[in-house]
């Protein structure tokens, strides 16, 4: 199992394409090799293959070995860490609210 | 938990949570107005806000410092787009450099806070985070941020459960 460091500013310009997100939606199956996954797109079999290779630096994708085959599959773990910076993002908020929430119910025991 | 709903909306780039307080809107207004208020809400217990400019009114610049446990003090401020009490607040977020001055290579994200009455002395607050489509690759990184990952949180969630089962 090959580990990449996640560095979110790559991980996000990655999933900023829609063919790309496409792509990692596609590879959790991991049943498709790019050729496979090539004849989805209306683009060439090179301009996808940039794409797995983007994402494949960005620690989303890995290519693994399925019998003589070379497929593509989504790292889930390279998803779940971007899923935690959105819901940092969400948590922040939640939080102000939260503190909003006691503040409200403090200043009613004050003034009832 | 008041939170009653949050929406990641691909389309629009917004991220939507929506909230609700027992207590009239001029109150919850008021957590937004009154900067020794908002003092108390804005940043989480470790990094406490202090703001040093608070004028509620378009187009002025509301400045504020955080303190963290060892004393650095993040700066950011709120450029104000929209006010409207005690219904809406529209603000430009971003950060500060050390001397103040807007830092143009973070990110902002516009802020949309409505407060409605829903029933008596009942609010709804709902704020909207809307990440702008720019040519600047930080706002990409927010767009792949919300777009990308609303779609695939479903997957993968189905994904890891199948996993647990197995």
């Amino acid at each position: 199992m090959q580990t990449v460091d996640f560095q979110p500013d790559i991980v996000f310009a990655a999933l900023a394409d829609a063919t790309r997100r496409d792509i990692v939606l596609r590879a959790l199956h991991g049943r498709e090799g790019v050729a496979e996954m090539a004849e989805h797109y209306p683009m060439s079999f090179a301009a996808v293959q940039k794409h797995v290779a983007v994402l494949e630096r960005a620690g989303l994708v890995t290519k693994e070995r399925s019998g003589r085959r070379k497929v593509v599959r989504t790292n889930i773990e390279g998803l779940r860490l971007a899923r935690g910076l959105l819901d940092e993002y969400e948590a922040l908020w939640r939080g102000r609210i939260d503190r909003m929430t006691d503040l409200i119910s403090r200043s009613k025991e004050v003034h009832p | 938990m008041t939170v009653t709903a949050v929406e990641k909306d691909p389309e629009a780039l917004t991220l939507v949570l929506t909230a609700e307080f027992d207590a009239p809107p001029e109150l919850i207004w008021d957590l937004w107005a009154d900067p020794r208020k908002l003092e108390r809400w804005w940043g989480p217990p470790t990094y406490p806000a202090t703001f040093t400019a608070h004028d509620l009114a378009p187009g002025s610049r509301v400045e504020y410092h955080m303190t963290g446990p060892s004393g650095d003090q993040p700066r950011g401020y709120w450029d104000i787009v929209e006010v409207d009490p005690p219904s809406r607040l529209v603000f430009q977020d971003g950060f500060a450099n050390d001397d103040g001055s807007p830092n143009d290579e973070m990110p902002r994200n516009e802020v949309v806070a409505t407060i409605e009455p829903i029933d008596t002395g009942r609010t709804r607050m709902s704020i909207a985070a809307h990440f702008p489509s720019t040519e600047a690759m930080q706002m990409q990184v927010s767009m792949g941020m919300v777009e990308g990952l609303t779609e695939a949180v479903g997957q993968i969630d189905a994904i890891l459960a199948e996993g647990a089962a197995a």
